[in-house]
């Protein structure tokens, strides 16, 4: 097996006296699936602005392809090639695809944009992905639906040459066929060899996808584990706190 | 090809690969607003000409018309690149006048009719203008009040200010340098109001910054999701002060122009400009909700409520009316938009409805 390309240690985050994570472990491998459940509150999103260095955390060690990184804020996260596809997306409607898969690192030409570069390389990451849906690389992200905008979500983050993708419940609010291509689309992610670390609430759609389950309980890891190893029973068990994983953290 | 991420909002089949090509120019072109408006602005034109072809659609009177427009064009653009951002700029009226007021007293200081006298009250003007900008900007962004209560305040407060500055009398002494040919002085050579040429290169370069640039398209992007800009790394606050300077800056360029061209600081004569230029935007195609727009609608905007007013008293018809109907063409402005969003809007479940709200409370 491959080392992993993030390894949290002992990672801990308190909001005034609230401690949300109390020494926390958590690894990623490239080109595989590791998906972080646990309860409403148990810490996930927490966790994983503190590897976008939204939040960064207050205490533990942060291994990045085997070295100790500081990640303060979220340029430094960026600029290691972690990316976050945030459950509320972050697109602007009033742009489209391409503008927005580009904001904040326009190409331009001697200073005048250069369109048809970004075209390009937004049709080119589109059909990478095999997306074909979307019709038109110049529609304006508000005529999209919620799949596609997933889609342009994650696309955004493959065009930055991301090494690992973070998202947050990709499927939460889709209906069946859009939920299965988006998953489809995040294991073609991780075949490109990106580590990809998804939350969801969905057991189904982790079971579906992930190569690791990890399992956050009240701030702390309680199992960590290969999917192909594990059944939804026992992860539930996890979740809610009455079983115990006995085993060692994948 | 096995599998497609999403089918398309209106649930029509996959279409084939390569299809990553622009919509049509010419259906994206008529369902933009500013086209639409432009249709209606011909239109009325045309109805003028037929019922006074000897006066209205001659050069001397549609130079009058482009003439008194040209002070609200700058204050316009101004006000676009704000309500892009969505927000809004109600005090340009009353920083137009204290921008005069501080810049004739100014003059009047230091005396002379000459260039000299007359670059110091343009370099006073517009700086009276840039601060009130930068004070709007950087309550705005950073103390994270409402743009509508912060420009109401600032509304206030520089006509008070005006007003305590002179004593609420009007300052009458312009150095005739500025009013013979900024105010009522032609292009050399031409007919051409030379405060419409001024106005005209204010538009084009404004223009281009807003529709070409990385400083414009960031401003589309604030008012799209300012959240969304603020996470890729964009210094969302530093943009939102600089779109509320130019909005300043221009007030205090449109204050001197002002009184170059009526010869008085005219402390009480801008109260309604601020509603008369947010209508013009509005009517021009730029959303109230933010992320929409473009500098050519707003003067297609501007020109509506001028020539209705124009046309009106040359066919006889009392000007009031003009009041009335730039009323409804407003009102019908803010439904095709409104249309128009929730239209976009099906299939993500967006459904934002424009509200005082949206400005009053400032979104994070
Ligand atoms: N900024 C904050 N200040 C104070 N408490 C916070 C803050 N952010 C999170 N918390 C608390 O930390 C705990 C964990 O929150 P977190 O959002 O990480 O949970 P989660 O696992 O993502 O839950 P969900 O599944 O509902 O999204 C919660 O009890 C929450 O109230
Ligand atoms: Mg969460």
């Amino acid at each position: 097996m491959n080392a992993p390309i993030i390894e949290l240690t002992d990672v801990k985050k308190s909001f005034g006296p609230v401690s949300v994570l109390k020494g926390v472990g958590l690894k990623v491998y490239p080109g595989k699936i590791t998906a972080l459940v646990g309860d409403n509150g148990a810490g996930k999103s927490t966790l994983i602005k503190g590897l976008a260095g939204v939040q960064p955390y207050d205490d533990g060690v942060v291994l990045f392809n085997g070295e100790q990184v500081h990640l303060h804020n979220p340029r430094e996260a960026s600029r290691l090639g972690i990316e976050v596809v945030y459950q509320d997306l972050a697109l602007c409607d009033n742009l489209d695809i391409v503008q927005n898969m580009f904001l904040g690192r326009e190409e331009t030409a001697t200073g005048i944009f250069d369109e048809g570069r970004m075209e390009r390389e937004a049709s080119e990451t589109l059909r990478s992905l095999s997306v074909r849906t979307v019709k038109s690389v110049r529609q304006k992200v508000s005529s999209l639906s919620g799949g596609q905008r997933q889609t342009v979500a994650i696309a955004r983050s493959v065009l930055k040459s991301a090494r690992v993708v973070i998202l947050d419940e990709p499927t939460a609010a889709l209906g069946v066929a859009q939920t299965e291509q988006v998953l489809n689309l995040v294991k073609r992610l991780a075949d490109s060899g990106v580590g990809v670390l998804m939350i969801s609430h969905n057991l189904v759609d982790v079971f579906q996808v992930a190569d690791y389950i990890s399992v956050l309980y009240l701030g702390q890891m309680v199992a960590s584990v290969e999917a192909s190893r594990t059944t939804s029973d026992d992860v539930v068990g996890y979740i809610t706190g009455s079983k115990t994983y006995n085993g060692e953290a994948a | 090809m096995t599998t497609d991420v999403a089918s398309t909002s209106n649930g029509a089949p996959a279409q084939a690969p390569g299809v990553f090509t622009p919509e049509g120019a010419i259906g994206k072109l008529v369902r933009v607003q500013a086209f639409q408006i432009l249709l209606v602005l011909v239109v009325i034109f045309l109805i003028f000409s037929a019922l006074a072809p000897t006066i209205f659609p001659q050069w001397s009177n549609l130079r009058l018309i482009i003439q008194n427009m040209s002070i609200l064009a700058i204050l316009g653009i101004g006000m676009t690149f704000v309500i892009v951002t969505s927000g809004i700029d109600l005090s340009i009226g009353s920083v137009l006048v204290f921008s005069g007021v501080v810049s004739a007293m100014a003059m009047r200081a230091v005396g002379g009719d000459g260039l000299p006298t007359a670059g110091l009250g343009i370099l006073v003007a517009v700086g009276c203008g840039l601060a009130w900008g930068i004070l709007n900007g950087v309550l705005v962004a950073k103390a994270k009040v409402p743009p509508l209560i912060v420009t109401l305040g600032t509304l206030g407060g520089a006509l008070g200010l005006s007003q305590v500055l002179t004593g609420g009398v009007d300052i009458r002494d312009v150095p005739s340098i500025l009013s013979d040919n900024i105010g009522y002085g032609n292009v050399p050579g031409t007919t051409l109001p030379l405060i419409s040429l001024i106005a005209f290169v204010f538009l084009v370069a404004f223009g281009i910054i807003l529709h070409r640039t990385r400083f414009g398209l960031y401003t589309f992007a604030v008012g799209s999701n300012e959240e969304a800009v603020r996470r890729v790394g964009v210094k969302v606050d530093r943009h939102l002060i600089l779109v509320y300077s130019i909005s300043g800056g221009l007030a205090g360029v449109a204050g001197i122009l002002s009184l170059s061209q009526y010869g008085t600081t005219a402390i009480a004569g801008q109260s309604q400009t601020n509603l008369n230029v947010i209508a013009a935007v509005v009517i021009g195609g730029t959303s109230l909700f933010g992320g929409v727009g473009t500098i050519f609608g707003t003067v297609v905007g501007l020109f509506i409520p001028a020539v209705l007013q124009n046309g009106f008293v040359i066919v006889g018809v009392q000007p009031f009316w003009q009041q009335v109907a730039v009323g409804f063409v407003l009102i019908i402005a803010v439904y095709i938009d409104q249309r128009r969003r929730l239209a976009a809007a099906r299939g993500t479940g967006v459904k934002r409805r424009f509200s005082l709200g949206n400005l009053v409370t400032r979104r994070k």
